[in-house]
């Protein structure tokens, strides 16, 4: 028996934001981002059986969209010629397998400051998951893609007190859940 | 002439702290939390802790997907699995 079950019913709901939040800081294309996680869903769908329960799901679900985060890099560095690609690495003393470093967790420059900020992002997304579906849903729409109150009243067919009654619970819980590791 | 209310109660304050994180409090709602929270302890926490959260928001530039392409992706999982069953 597997200690962790796999159900790709739920991978969206569960692990997209996540996901796509990994992405976004190794690519910086909304789009290109999207459609790595997406395929990242559904080779994970194929391969499935190989799934053995070891690691959780978000974790077997991060190490195949490495893998895509990579192919995509390769892919576009092919079209762009050798010449380019080396010009990161023109000194022999840095030469390496660059395509790996990239998808690391990040690790250059302001290393310390970046590596911060993205567990950061990861902890606000895990206390997120943490509340009911329609606060977080209306926490993020509000405070994370800046949507106006009337634009998220229309959108989910809420008035404006209710709006900010379930941003209050959403942002009391959510100062909650951080204090412990991030105040 | 109106009486002008200066003394808010505690819900009020709070309201308008959450406003203020979204910049949509206007400067007189501010003027009268800043006036609630020089007397009340438990409002200063609260404010104190929401401002944190807004900044650790902020500058964690967490990114997330837009409602109608989670849906599409989930559209596109679905059709997936019925195909990955048959």
């Amino acid at each position: 028996m597997p200690n962790h079950q796999i159900n790709p019913k739920k991978w969206i709901d569960l692990y997209s934001d996540y996901l796509f939040n990994y992405t976004i800081s190794r690519v910086s294309d909304r789009e290109i981002a999207q459609d790595l996680v997406q395929d990242t869903f559904l080779a994970g769908l194929k391969s499935m059986n190989n799934f053995k329960g070891e690691a959780s799901e978000r974790t077997w679900l991060i190490s195949i969209l490495k893998r895509k985060i990579i192919d995509y890099y390769r892919k576009i560095n092919s079209k762009k010629g050798k010449a380019e690609v080396r010009m990161i690495y023109n000194d022999t003393e840095n030469e390496g397998d660059w395509l790996e470093e990239r998808v690391a967790d990040p690790f250059d420059k302001n290393a310390e400051d970046k590596l911060q900020n993205s567990e950061l992002g990861d902890a606000i997304l895990n206390c997120l998951s943490k509340l009911p579906p329609k606060q977080a849903e209306v926490f993020k729409m509000k405070t994370i893609q800046g949507f106006e109150t009337e634009v998220i009243c229309n959108e989910l067919d809420i008035t404006p007190s209710n709006l900010w009654v379930i941003i209050h619970r959403a942002r009391t819980a959510m100062a909650e859940c951080l204090k412990q590791n991030w105040f | 002439m109106a009486k002008i209310r200066i003394v808010i109660p505690c819900d009020e304050a709070n309201h308008v702290c959450d406003k203020t994180q979204y910049k949509n409090a206007t400067l007189w709602e501010k003027i009268k939390l800043n006036i609630h929270l020089l007397y009340c302890r438990a409002c200063r926490e609260y404010t104190k802790n929401n401002t944190k959260l807004s900044k650790a928001i902020a500058k964690s530039k967490v990114e997330c997907l837009d409602k109608c392409d989670k849906e599409k992706m989930k559209q596109k999982l679905e059709e997936a699995i019925n195909e990955h069953r048959t």
